[in-house]
């Protein structure tokens, strides 16, 4: 039979996909994966535990009121933690980063797009667009309080104007890349319009679009700290600012290694979002 | 399906794909367009397709004028475009969907074609979890399952390997004896127009006009094999290669 003798060359290619050849290496496979776990795994924890070692090394050599190691960071954590005052500065940092990702998002994806598709709207965005996006917030933020005052409000602005463009500028950019050749598909099948946007346009924008969301979250973290030197007494920023003027580093690092661990819980979040709503784009990752 | 004294032009005029084409394609039969690179085989395609509009003359379907895409013509296409985001199932039931078929007659329209090119089994896979072959054995059921009177096909399999080719060569003539299809062919491979092809059209360089239209002259009903053993396949090479040729140097040298 044809179809046997065509499944065997394509057996025969790097990525063996066919039914009975992916059967037998199933036991392969399912091995190779926990290898590759047990590396992954092995390699970050490798490199947490140098990194805290030279950081604990180094960290006791100097001076206890400019600088200090892990071990003093992490007991001055358990203190905060247990004493509340962590979490109260924090809940104000999170409530400040949730609303003003969704605002970015709210916003950002319909401008994206709008931009894509309408020649004028692009025209009449784009500079802006360009100006906010590379303009350092911190140049702002006097001029937000000024406006906004001191609380929530103006903090929020401040992250929505650190992200928003990451948003604008990806979700642009992947509704203008969609393989023209898939736009004439859908053409040749009559597609309305509606049915290409679901179809066509916004599945091959949603790699961009989270590569937006990526950077947006980045962008959003530093627009947060940055807020809160500026604004009310709140926010992890405050207690940065607050350790480091009463000469505590050992407090002081407390926030910032919790606002490294947001990043790095951000990031894994919208990767994984990512995976789960665009399967398809697993081949580039595994 | 007809062409009629048809010209398309780009470039306000500078570029000419093709000129003065006349073509006709009865109904239930083969065409097979060879010609050498940019001779403007698969800007007529899509002007068959109703994707581009001739500068001037016609395209003909059932006598009317083709204007856009028509609900009785399918087209399968050389890099496949199939959706990376849909599965196997999905890519092929899409031209159903857009056509407002109810979801739940997808899986008993489309499982004929499946199974008569293998792919059953594949439904829920994604085409980068495919071989080319099963990919554009997807394209064809995806084509072939609207039931079109007419299917246009650009160099469908110019991107596979000549094995993997050859067995989608004879699928499609197996299909094409179980349901009887107005097809027009674009390749690159005089073998392939001799084994599918009732009529053959030999366009020159670009601009591209019809050269030669050969009558094929095997019974429609046949397999690849019949063909390739029979002494008119060997005469109708050669003759092809002849006329083609000159083409070919011409366009290398343009």
């Amino acid at each position: 039979m044809s179809i046997a003798e065509d499944s065997r060359l394509a057996a025969a290619t790097p990525s063996p996909s066919l039914s009975r050849k992916r059967e037998r290496n199933l036991g392969d496979a399912e091995a190779q994966r926990r290898r590759e776990q047990i590396v992954k795994w092995s390699s970050r924890l490798g490199s947490l535990v140098v990194l805290l070692a030279l950081w604990e090394v180094f960290g006791r050599h100097v001076n206890k009121a400019v600088f200090a190691p892990p071990s003093r960071v992490v007991a001055a954590g358990i203190e905060m933690v247990q004493s509340g005052e962590l979490w109260k500065y924090l809940q104000g940092s999170l409530l400040t980063l949730v609303y003003g990702l969704a605002i970015s998002i709210a916003i950002g994806l319909p401008v994206g797009i709008l931009m894509a598709r309408s020649k004028v709207a692009g025209y009449a965005l784009e500079w802006y667009i360009a100006a906010f996006n590379s303009t350092p917030m911190v140049a702002l933020i006097p001029l937000i309080t000024l406006v906004f005052g001191f609380d929530l409000t103006a903090k929020v602005i401040v992250v929505v104007i650190s992200s928003l463009f990451a948003i604008i500028i990806n979700t642009e950019q992947g509704v203008r890349n969609v393989d023209a050749r898939l736009l004439e598909v859908a053409q040749a099948f009559r597609s309305s319009e509606r049915a290409l946007w679901g179809d066509v346009i916004l599945p091959s924008a949603l790699p961009y679009i989270a590569a937006g969301m990526r950077l947006a979250v980045g962008r959003a973290l530093v627009g947060m700290v940055v807020a809160e030197f500026f604004t009310a007494v709140s926010g992890v920023g405050y207690l940065i600012v607050r350790y480091s003027n009463s000469f505590e580093p050992d407090h002081l690092l407390v926030p910032i290694v919790v606002v490294m661990a947001l990043g790095i819980a951000l990031t894994a979040i919208t990767t994984t979002t990512e995976r789960r709503v665009a399967p398809w784009n697993r081949q580039k990752d595994d | 399906m007809r062409v009629e004294r048809a010209t398309r032009t780009f470039s306000a005029g500078a570029v000419v794909a093709f000129q003065d084409m006349d073509l006709d394609v009865p109904a239930g039969r083969t065409l097979c367009i060879v010609g050498p690179s940019g001779c403007g085989k698969t800007t007529l395609l899509r002007c068959l397709a109703g994707l581009l509009a001739p500068t001037s003359g016609r395209v003909l379907l059932d006598g009317q004028a083709v204007v856009e895409p028509s609900p009785a013509v399918a087209m399968v296409f050389q890099h496949f475009g199939l959706f990376p985001w849909k599965t196997v199932r999905d890519n092929v039931a899409y031209g159903l969907k857009l056509k407002g078929v109810p979801k739940g007659q997808w899986d008993e329209l489309v499982r004929p074609y499946l199974e008569l090119v293998g792919l059953t089994g594949f439904e829920s896979m994604y085409p980068y979890q495919l071989s080319g072959g099963m990919q554009q054995r997807a394209g064809l059921v995806r084509a072939l399952a609207l039931s079109p009177e007419v299917l246009l096909m650009d160099e469908p399999f110019g991107a596979l390997d000549a094995q993997t080719r050859e067995l989608l060569q004879e699928e499609l003539l197996r299909i094409l004896e179980r349901e009887r299809k107005t097809m027009v062919f674009i390749t690159h491979s005089i073998d392939e127009a001799i084994v599918l092809g009732d009529q053959i059209a030999v366009l020159s360089a670009r601009p591209g006009r019809v050269r030669e239209l050969i009558e094929v002259g095997l019974p429609s009903s046949r397999t690849a094999e019949d063909v390739r053993s029979s002494p008119r396949y060997a005469e109708l090479r050669q003759h092809i290669w002849d006329q083609l040729r000159p083409q070919v140097v011409a366009a290398a040298a343009a």
